[in-house]
């Protein structure tokens, strides 16, 4: 029932919205088309004040993947995360979610193919990927486009709740689907 | 730090590569990558204008002052440094309203709004302020109602019930969100030292 309704507001949310405003904004005297041709006119000097941060961020994250030190390191802190209680298999998932969107997509489908998506990884893969954004791609993007170039203690955040939600995507899956 | 961790990124995969013999995957894999960041950025400038095109009309209607006035008390308390009627207020709420919908599209043009609001507020124009860092640890956790993708993931590689994870990722999510902004709070109180 709850899980109906959230599919249903995930479907109508966004017509909804493009419903509501301009209704309301036309009721309250706006002109709405033009309002909207101002607004949106800025969209395409934000979008290209971000490719430079999007091309330095996506090579770099590119290189160490395709170079395989991505790999290495993965290998390399599973010890460590094994005696945390994580499943092997999905050390390089908890690397890759920070880095990339699209490369946590295609090792969480490939998860869900190998261990099919009822099982107790293809869930925690399904949590993980629900429960956090892309670290990286949301700093570069919203840092890049107004031009910082020194995000403080930024990174350290979004990094820490990475681990966060990563730990507890687990516990929580084996606790509530049962080991 | 983003700089250090730019550089080790580079330099590892690149010494990396060189030390297994496959140099020339460094070149390929950078080449290909610069590429597919200019279709995301074209990809992107779509939906940056459909949702700042809307966001303008419902600043113009007065909308966001509503809903800003209603969520102000809330939302207020997470972000103390920025005055109560900011425009900046208003851009956050749709943010973290369109990251609750699941709206994956239509967050990262708002959030972008956000940000530049909360930049009119910035004196030091090249560092972030305490609202931006608070901002940023809400968006990277990305607290979501309705994980649409992933149910659909699962749906296709045919889950019996797809939807079954979204009472997990909601606590997860709660449990990062609760966790990351303390240690915002946290890291606030330190740099201010500095």
């Amino acid at each position: 029932m709850l899980i109906r309704l959230c599919e249903q507001l995930s479907v109508w949310a966004i017509p909804a919205v493009l419903f509501v405003i301009p209704a309301i904004g036309y009721l309250r005297g706006v002109k709405v088309y033009e309002v909207f041709v101002e607004g949106a006119s800025e969209g395409f000097y934000t979008a290209i004040r971000i490719l430079p941060c999007l091309v330095a961020m996506l090579v770099a994250i590119s290189i160490f993947r395709a170079s395989g030190a991505m790999d290495a390191c993965v290998s390399s802190i599973e010890p460590v995360l094994r005696l945390l209680g994580v499943p092997s298999d999905l050390v390089p998932l908890a690397i890759m979610r920070p880095l990339s969107g699209s490369g946590s997509l295609g090792m969480a489908t490939e998860l869900l193919n190998t261990y099919g998506p009822d099982s107790l990884v293809g869930r925690i893969a399904s949590t993980v990927l629900a429960s956090t954004d892309t670290t990286f791609y949301v700093l570069t993007v919203y840092f890049g486009a107004i031009g910082l170039s020194n995000p403080r203690y930024a990174v350290l955040v979004g990094l820490s709740g990475d681990i966060v939600s990563f730990l507890a995507s687990i516990y929580i899956c084996q606790f509530v689907f049962g080991a | 730090m983003v700089n250090v961790i730019w550089l080790l990124l580079i330099t590892s995969g690149i010494i990396y590569a060189g030390f297994n013999g496959r140099i020339e995957v460094v070149t390929a894999s950078s080449i290909s990558a610069a590429k597919s960041a200019v279709e995301l950025a074209i990809n992107l400038i779509g939906v940056m204008c459909l949702w700042l095109g809307i966001m303008k009309i419902a600043e113009a209607s007065g909308l966001i002052k509503v809903i800003s006035y209603i969520l102000n008390p809330v939302v207020g308390l997470l972000f103390p440094s920025v005055p109560r009627n900011h425009p900046a207020m208003g851009a956050i709420i749709m943010t973290i309203s369109a990251n609750l919908l699941g709206l994956g599209n239509a967050v990262t043009p708002l959030g972008i709004k956000a940000m530049q609001e909360l930049q009119t507020l910035n004196p030091k124009k090249d560092t972030a302020t305490a609202a931006m860092c608070t901002l940023l640890a809400l968006c990277t956790t990305g607290f979501t109602l309705v994980p649409a993708t992933i149910i659909a993931l699962r749906s296709a590689a045919g889950s019996v019930n797809p939807a079954e994870i979204v009472g997990s990722t909601l606590v997860v999510s709660l449990v990062a969100t609760i966790f990351v902004l303390v240690v915002d709070r946290l890291c606030r109180a330190v740099w201010k030292r500095q």
